[in-house]
């Protein structure tokens, strides 16, 4: 350490091609990294309360469809799971849809790939989330529900959904920081997010720690500002009586 | 207005259910009572389709429970329900309980909801508490709110599932006064519960089941008086004496 020559001063610096600072491109990491993890965490969040209630349904068919795609999505490697939306799925698309994939710019290509395959691995995760969510109250309030003439939707849009995503708040908030890390694997098929960004910066500017140092710090903001949102998000979900007293 | 012919009900080759068969008319309160497992519970949750069967036939006001071709859910609104466990929606409050389906599957207007949720709150005795959440009431109180979440949908009969044999003793006749009243006001009712005092009081009949089937089916006070069969005297002497 004795010879490290410190200079946090180089975000300030240009970079080589010029136009833009150190700091800028360590902005525009954490701005994609922000994007990706966001569009992704819409996807599973849709597609996992869907799959979370198909799961439970009387349906054997639509159960069975929801299980499947539970054990497909969590038992690939995400990695691999990305290089085959991104190298892979073109080729199997239509021939006239793959070559317009294939001619849309890069960035556009990795930023789809990207949000796809974390939006759907994540779906897999968020879908098991729910579904424990609503075994855990379902029985007595489905047919209590249903018992008052509401149909089976209602019963789920009223009654149980309500109360399940109340329910799985604290592990729904791993999961949401789960993929703000696991987004640093689309990094992979060169979308430069934070994780990419620091290597770049090391790199460029000579100066490793500060730019490792700087990486660390803008992942733990972000997991905080994540996590104390959802603790918001708890405490004014919160109802008297119930919870607190579960607790 | 309650019609059970034959049915059977079997969980995989376990059955539960065996030729059931009784009515239940117009105004009319009916107890049934039995040893647990007995299929009580299953019967009456049968009539709302809740639980489905496989053999034999219920009309409910000349509806068919069991024809694919019925409006379930149409049908469950006309029919009350009260559960053991109360099962009020904890994510809302007493008023927001009673609305809910008044307003999506009567389409009535969230004002005229309310104002029939207000009537029978105070009916029931707990107007103080319609901005209450389920979980700041006694068991008691949610049992009484439960009842009353059955009446807002103006039901044709109710059923009741064990309604008092989650509560603590000193609240169980707080729930039965507010069933005495409504049997007294001619509610057409259908009730699974151990409370022989309750039944001597206002039922018409007593159904004795055991085993999946239906022991004995008997004006109330024949059934007190002179039960027919060992099983069900031998149920009385465990229940009333001790």
């Amino acid at each position: 350490m004795g010879g490290y020559h410190w200079n946090w001063g180089v975000f300030f610096q240009q970079v080589p091609s010029g136009g833009a600072t150190y700091l800028d491109w360590f902005v525009q990491g954490v701005e994609w990294t922000l994007l990706v993890s966001a569009a992704g965490w819409a996807i599973a969040l849709a597609l996992g309360a869907l799959l979370g209630v198909l799961r439970t349904v009387p349906s054997r068919a639509l159960r069975g469809f929801a299980a499947a795609y539970v054990e497909l999505f969590r038992n690939i490697p995400l990695l691999v799971q990305l290089f085959l939306w991104y190298f892979v799925v073109p080729e199997l698309l239509p021939k006239a849809l793959g070559d317009a994939i294939k001619g849309s710019p890069p960035l556009a290509q990795q930023f789809v790939a990207a949000t796809l395959c974390l939006g759907l691995f994540t779906a897999a995760r968020v879908c098991e989330q729910v579904r424990a969510g609503i075994e855990s109250i379902a029985r007595g309030q489905r047919a209590a529900g249903l018992a008052l003439g509401l149909t089976l939707p209602q019963t789920y849009r009223f009654v149980l959904l309500p109360m399940a995503f109340r329910i799985i708040l604290p592990p729904l908030t791993s999961e949401a920081l789960n993929i703000i890390k696991n987004s640093s694997v689309v990094s992979t098929i060169g979308l430069i997010e934070l994780s990419r960004q620091a290597q770049q910066l090391v790199d460029y500017s000579a100066q490793p720690y500060e730019a490792f140092i700087a990486v660390t710090i803008a992942y733990l903001v972000i997991n905080a500002v994540v996590m104390y949102a959802m603790r918001w998000l708890e405490h004014r979900t919160r109802i008297p009586g119930y919870l607190v007293a579960a607790k | 207005m309650i019609s059970i012919r034959n049915v059977s009900k079997w969980y995989g080759s376990f059955r539960v259910l065996t030729g059931c068969s009784t009515e239940v008319r117009k105004g009319e309160v009916v107890v049934v009572c039995g040893p647990s497992g007995s299929g009580k519970s299953t019967l009456i949750k049968c009539v709302n389709a809740l639980e489905p069967f496989q053999e034999g036939e219920i009309l409910v006001d000349g509806v068919s429970v069991g024809d694919t071709k019925t409006d379930l859910p149409k049908l469950r609104a006309r029919v009350g329900m009260v559960f053991q466990h109360f099962e009020l929606f904890p994510h809302m409050t007493v008023a927001q309980n009673l609305t809910l389906a008044q307003v999506k599957v009567l389409g009535r207007s969230p004002q005229a909801a309310l104002e029939k949720g207000v009537k029978l709150l105070e009916r029931v005795g707990l107007l103080a508490h319609r901005d209450k959440y389920p979980g700041q009431l006694s068991g008691g109180q949610q049992q009484r709110v439960a009842i009353a979440r059955a009446l807002s949908m103006d039901p044709i009969a109710m059923l009741f599932d064990e309604p008092t044999s989650a509560l603590d003793p000193e609240m169980i006749n707080e729930v039965l006064d507010v069933m005495v009243e409504l049997a007294e006001e001619g509610m057409t009712m259908m009730v699974v519960t151990h409370e022989m005092g309750f039944a001597r009081k206002v039922a018409d009949r007593v159904i004795f089941m055991d085993g999946g089937t239906i022991v004995e089916d008997a004006h109330k006070d024949a059934f007190f008086a002179a039960p027919q069969s060992d099983r069900a005297r031998l149920f009385l002497s465990k229940i009333l004496h001790h």
